[in-house]
């Protein structure tokens, strides 16, 4: 039976934790509007032609909001982040959010983010001393991918880096889709607004030097700034964003690069390189997660079919960059591959907040490693590596490192 | 080159800041772009053409002059 006749169950496993499902070829050539069942149940519409994805992401139109009542579900369990209440704080479109966007995205910009350059760089060289100290072995994913992330987004939130263990069990049970039952999604989500809205209460009494503390500085809705529960919502929303992504890309950067270590040679040989390797690996990411779900408002054409109002579509942004119409070479990592429209941060009004902030990281940490630990490598066949199930946001299990 | 770039589409992703410093800024106080240079000179021609192709918001336009 060819994919056109049949319903694909999606997320698409993948027999190689860093290579894509042979699928995702055969869809973009000949089923680029896909019929899925989602781990839900519920059918969804799968885009995974480049042009596709990017155009549906971009429209205004639709939203990332599921809670229609003729929305698809993701998961039995309900929908995480992509549909809890707390997701409908933030402006989903239109001039308010591009009000919140910009009120927010003043903090992430290209300078503020290169000027964390030395403090980023300070926290790798500490946590790649401790790493040192217990290894070779190590696993690269506790050592090093995780914990910078986490104690960059707390610096710049003014949380506590030794409360991490819970913004992490809180991040995981609203970025899982599988893993944890209704109420104990629930449970956390509550444990979770409270610890912030306590958090924004501290910083309201007594300001910090972080971007919660200068939201509130902005004023109420009144002054041109946000309501108590947007900020309180906002900080919760870049904890979580702040957590699992760019720490698991960490990871996952790393290991593509070693899995052919003449990469790793390349890149000691001319740490120039170092941005636009990063960027590949972004779009090379075959395990980037679910893929981002918009419910269509309006009917639309996608690739010569109509999809009525009321569809929900995936957009798998980790297909849509492997789309050998658009990059010569698809499948090959090209170290140098410039320029590199890659959508692994989206696009349009709706892109990522945090994508120079993730960028800067992701090029700190790989500097840092190839001065401090040029003989990096693997210490397992790259055929060992295991990918973390039911993540919103993909990761692998752990990157067992030697040097 | 001329350069223009459209605070509308712009979403303040950073990455022509991140490309080409010396042509593209973000405005402090909500992080949209600013063009520094309309007409950068040829040793940057390389570095626009790229954060234009790049950009997630599709904000920048490039068009070549003779």
């Amino acid at each position: 039976m060819s994919l056109d006749e049949q319903v694909l169950s999606y997320p698409i496993p993948s027999d190689a934790a860093l290579e894509p499902p042979a699928e995702w070829a055969e869809l973009r050539s000949k089923c680029p509007v896909a019929h899925v069942t989602l781990p839900s149940g519920d059918q969804a519409t799968l885009l995974t032609r480049y042009e596709d994805v990017k155009r549906v992401l971009a429209d205004p139109r639709f939203t990332r909001q599921l809670n229609a009542p003729d929305a698809a579900r993701l998961s039995a369990e309900g929908d995480g982040v992509f549909s809890s209440e707390m997701a409908q704080i933030i402006p989903d479109g239109g001039d308010e959010h591009q009000h919140w966007r910009r009120l927010v995205g003043k903090w992430f910009t290209a300078k503020r983010m290169a000027a964390l350059r030395p403090s980023m760089e300070q926290i790798a060289e500490r946590l790649i001393d401790d790493m040192v100290k217990c290894g070779p072995p190590c696993d690269l994913k506790a050592g090093l991918g995780f914990p910078l992330p986490v104690y960059v987004i707390c610096d710049m939130l003014g949380v506590p880096a030794a409360d991490r263990e819970r913004f992490s069990y809180w991040s995981d049970a609203l970025l899982n889709l599988t893993r944890y039952s209704r109420a104990e999604m629930e449970a956390a989500q509550g444990e979770f607004f409270q610890y912030m809205s306590d958090h924004v209460a501290t910083k309201r009494a007594e300001a910090g030097d972080d971007v919660l503390s200068e939201l509130i500085a902005a004023g109420g809705p009144e002054d041109g700034g946000l309501t108590d529960l947007q900020i309180l919502v906002t900080g919760m929303a870049l904890l979580v964003a702040g957590h699992e992504t760019t720490a698991n890309m960490i990871g996952k950067m790393v290991s593509m690069l070693l899995a052919d270590r003449s990469r790793w040679e390349r890149l000691l040989a001319d740490p120039s390189l170092i941005r636009t390797a990063v960027e590949e690996a972004l779009r090379l990411d075959a395990n980037s997660g679910f893929g981002l779900p918009r419910y269509l408002r309006d009917e639309t054409e996608v690739s010569g079919t109509v999809l009525p109002r009321g569809t929900t579509v995936v957009c798998s942004m980790a297909a849509a960059n492997r789309d050998e119409s658009v990059f010569e070479g698809a499948a090959e990592m090209d170290l140098r591959r410039s320029p590199n429209a890659h959508l692994a941060f989206g696009v349009g009004a709706h892109s990522c907040l945090g994508q120079a902030l993730a960028r800067t990281e992701l090029q700190v940490v790989l500097e840092v490693l190839l001065r401090r630990l040029p003989s990096l490598e693997l210490a397992v066949p790259v055929e060992e590596l295991e990918r973390v199930e039911g993540l919103a946001v993909g990761g692998l299990r752990t990157v067992p490192v030697r040097w | 080159m001329k350069v223009t770039v459209d605070e509308d589409k712009c979403c303040g992703a950073g990455q022509c800041v991140l490309i080409a410093p010396e042509v593209f800024d973000q405005r402090e106080d909500d992080g949209i772009v600013i063009l520094l240079e309309h007409e950068p000179g040829e040793g940057r021609h390389v570095a626009v053409r790229e954060a234009a192709a790049v950009c997630p918001g599709a904000a920048i336009e490039v068009t070549d002059t003779e």
